[in-house]
């Protein structure tokens, strides 16, 4: 009886430390949290955002800190599971009083903190790409809006001379929002709806709603869609424009070599994959197909190489457990998550304080930039990066060679609606200089 | 039945109940007897998975019908009241302040291009409704499925199989964005409940109490029945349905009712859980989660009454202590943990103190024996 009871004090005091130690804190540092899974599905992505955070980190402590302040991480494990996320999220800010925090992956797990945030007035720098039709206060988007990775990529598509676009990706909120402002861009741009593949869903109206052919998490069947896409792509002008997500892609590709395609034939550009994902994929059957990303490591400038030697030699020297040290690449999200960092410390420095009012204030003046290793950004009054876009091609080494460059795109959240097909020219948003 | 255990309900619901809220109302921040809102808003997670523990066990320790979807039933339970605190948004949703959601349709839809609300979403609207579908939606579903499954005399492992593969056809249809209930994303981002602000500290701390009322009335509940006639067939048909069913009892009846009110109390466990924790998505239906609360029980007693809550919390908090504390470490420590558990400790933490007594008494009696044989070898 008594031993039970002790039992249970023994726990409630054992949260209760877990809870309330990590409030002791020295004076001169300032607490930064990385909210990123760590175990589950979604480690195998994440993890490599942890890690540039922490050399980012390393990098900002050893020239000297913030306002003077040394970064102390606080590293939480999300574990690719969407409520616990939301409870780390309200620990960063409510235990551990977090100045920023830099995290999250997929949209699900940013849906699930944004009301976080939002209550405790806290400042999220979100580094994946995303599907837009979303703008909170309490959140910086670093990431590639669908008019910095899709519109691009059609643009040079079309440029081409590819006349039928067939959609494809996984199903969820990303690709389900990036096909529906791909088809009235499409539409906008002169492509007839015979041309858009993949199936449209109508309303009870017989309005087109939305369009694209989607297959679950873990789909490994694409037979039939492929056998699909080689009657769509018949006419030799067309190609795929695809949004699936992680592993699926490994059948999706073995089938579409299987089936006699190639990237000559008909391309498939798609947005989920970058140089880490490579790391998982047969990268020779997937040679010459195209990505569109604001990063790649290919990039010869002055400042990306300097960032890859310093990483690679981070890796190397750094202590901190469960970092994977050989094998590895730098990808677009990573980029992102490291200029989040360098952005904040600016618009810290310059507001001379940690307050999160002051610092948003900072980062909405659209003063605040950054020249990282994909180029220079700058962050806008819609909390969006302008910022370049590349079109790549995919090398045997799971490297991407750089076809095109679009120089200073402006990122913008709100796309569905903006894209009229009345005078045939893309409306508001669109500010583009070819480079 | 034994003491201890009253004795410990009263302590816990002393502790749970009135010490830990009022702490929290009452305490001044930064002071040790102050709780914070974010370990009452913890706790209130811990206690609905508890809630979601104890049906687990009243269905595998009680009745020996291992339930490996019984996340679904919690899953349901928070989607009925997710549909309603969704709707709630209203005038507070990102689209309508930018104008183009004059329907003050939940945000995910006008996202999909739905121009109008589902007509299963209407009722919705109403708060009792959606309180009522908390208890019909999960028990509806257990009733068809447990009235099939025990019908056909599905048991054992042939059960467990299929409501795993129940849960996991849920999840997947709900992952599907065409199905109306968000997909991937499910429902977040709630605002009010019954027009109180779902952030503020005191709604927080209602929701909390409210768990642990439920938790509670749940256990003097299951306490009751395990006293009645019913508990005692129960069990029985635990250690051997076919003498039960010779003896004259229909078998298939009473399995049928635990089934539909351990999916009730799951479902009212999520209801709970949802507005807590501020997110229902189909990664809950998933049959990982499921068997998750198994585990829970397993590590807390199976078979006992407070075993599960002890599971719940135990696993619960090491798992939200770990995963800041050993990023990198907490499942190869929860799975070394859970490998002692099932190796050392057969009847959970709940039968611990038990088992240390026994441990102890066998010890005495190797001492005893020892000097007995002592005392045989010296010759008289």
């Amino acid at each position: 009886m008594i031993k039970s009871y002790l039992v249970k004090a023994a726990l409630t005091l054992c949260v209760a430390a877990a809870t309330l130690a990590p409030q002791v804190r020295a004076a001169d540092t300032v607490k930064v949290g990385v909210l990123h899974s760590l175990s589950g599905t979604m480690a195998i992505s994440e993890t490599s955002l942890r890690d540039v955070l922490l050399f980012a980190f390393d990098e900002i402590n050893k020239s000297g800190g913030v306002l003077g302040k040394q970064i102390e991480p606080v590293v939480v494990d999300g574990a690719s599971n969407w409520p616990l996320f939301a409870e780390k999220a309200k620990q960063l800010l409510e235990v551990d009083k977090t100045a920023v925090t830099f995290g999250c992956w997929t949209s699900v797990s940013r849906k699930s903190v944004l009301p976080v945030y939002e209550k405790n007035n806290g400042l999220l720098f979100y580094a994946v790409q995303y599907e837009g039709e979303e703008l909170s206060k309490n959140i910086f988007y670093t990431a590639e809006a669908v008019n910095q990775q899709a519109t691009p990529a059609v643009d040079y598509l079309l440029a081409e001379g590819k006349k039928k676009f067939y959609l494809l990706g996984s199903d969820y909120v990303y690709p389900q929002t990036t096909n529906l402002v791909l088809l009235e861009y499409l539409l906008s741009k002169g492509v007839p709806l015979a041309n858009i593949g993949g199936g449209l869903s109508k309303d009870s109206d017989g309005k087109v709603i939305s369009a694209g052919k989607y297959t679950p998490f873990g789909h490994t069947d694409y037979q039939q869609i492929v056998a699909e896409i080689k009657k769509f792509a018949a006419s030799g002008d067309a190609c795929v424009v695809s949004t699936l997500n992680g592993d699926t892609n490994v059948p999706f590709f073995k089938e579409y070599a299987a089936a006699g395609l190639t990237a000559e034939d008909c391309p498939v550009v798609s947005f989920s994959i970058s140089e880490d994902e490579f790391r998982g994929l047969p990268a020779d059957q997937l040679v010459g197909q195209l990505g569109c990303w604001t990063y790649f490591q290919s990039i010869q400038s002055p400042a990306n190489k300097k960032f890859i030697t310093n990483f690679t030699d981070w890796l190397k020297t750094t202590e901190v457990p469960g970092i994977q040290k050989e094998g590895r690449v730098t990808c677009s999200p990573m980029v992102l998550s490291y200029d989040g960092v360098y952005l904040w410390k600016a618009a810290v420095e310059k507001a001379k304080s940690f307050d999160v009012d002051k610092v948003r204030t900072v980062l909405e003046s659209g003063t605040i930039s950054f020249s990282g290793p994909g180029g220079k950004v700058t962050m806008q009054k819609n909390h969006h990066l302008t910022k370049n876009v590349y079109i790549g091609e995919t090398t045997k080494d799971g490297q991407f060679k750089i076809l095109k460059s679009f120089n200073n795109v402006v990122g913008e959240p709100f796309l569905k609606g903006t894209f009229k097909a009345s005078d045939g020219k893309p409306a508001a948003a669109k500010k583009k200089k070819k480079g | 039945m034994r003491k201890p255990e009253n004795l410990i309900l009263i302590i816990g619901a002393l502790l749970l109940l009135v010490i830990m809220p009022l702490m929290n109302a009452y305490g001044t921040a930064g002071s040790p007897l102050h709780v914070s809102d974010y370990t009452i808003n913890l706790w209130g997670k811990y206690l609905s998975y508890a809630l979601l523990a104890i049906s687990v066990n009243l269905l595998w320790g009680y009745t020996g019908l291992l339930s490996l979807g019984q996340c679904l039933f919690f899953s349901l339970g928070g989607y009925a009241l997710g549909m309603h605190l969704m709707l709630k948004i209203g005038k507070l949703g990102q689209f309508y302040k930018a104008g183009n959601n004059p329907l003050e349709l939940p945000d995910f839809m006008v996202f999909m291009g739905k121009t109008e609300l589902p007509g299963h979403w209407i009722p919705f609207h109403n708060f009792w409704f959606a309180a009522l579908m908390v208890f019909v939606v999960p028990g509806m579903v257990a009733f068809l499925f447990g009235w099939l499954a025990f019908r056909s005399r599905i048991k054992g492992v042939y059960f467990s199989i299929l409501t795993q593969a129940l849960t996991y056809a849920a999840s997947l249809l709900f992952f599907q964005n065409k199905f109306t209930f968000g997909g991937n994303n499910g429902l977040t981002d709630f605002k009010t409940l019954l027009g109180a602000d779902l952030n503020a500290a005191d709604v927080r701390r209602n929701l909390y109490i409210a768990t642990v009322i439920l938790l509670f009335t749940v256990l003097l509940l299951v306490k009751w029945l395990l006293g009645t006639k019913f508990g005692k067939v129960q069990k029985a048909i635990r250690d051997s349905e076919n003498r039960v069913l010779f003896s004259g009892y229909a078998t298939t009846t009473f399995k049928l009712f635990i089934f539909v009110l351990c999916a009730v109390i799951a479902g009212a466990a999520g209801a709970l859980y949802v507005p807590q924790v501020g997110i229902i998505n189909p990664s809950e239906m998933t049959p990982d989660k499921s068997l998750e609360a198994v585990v829970w029980v397993a590590v807390g007693g199976r078979g006992t009454l407070l075993g599960p809550v002890y599971g719940a919390i135990f696993v619960n908090a090491l798992k939200s202590w770990a995963t800041t504390a050993y990023p990198d470490y907490w499942l190869i420590i929860l799975g070394g943990l859970f490998v002692l558990a099932v190796l050392f400790t057969p009847n959970g933490m709940a039968g611990l103190p038990q088992q240390i007594k026994d441990i102890i008494a066998w010890f005495k009696r190797r001492a005893a024996n020892r000097h007995a044989e002592a005392a045989a070898a010296t010759p008289a």
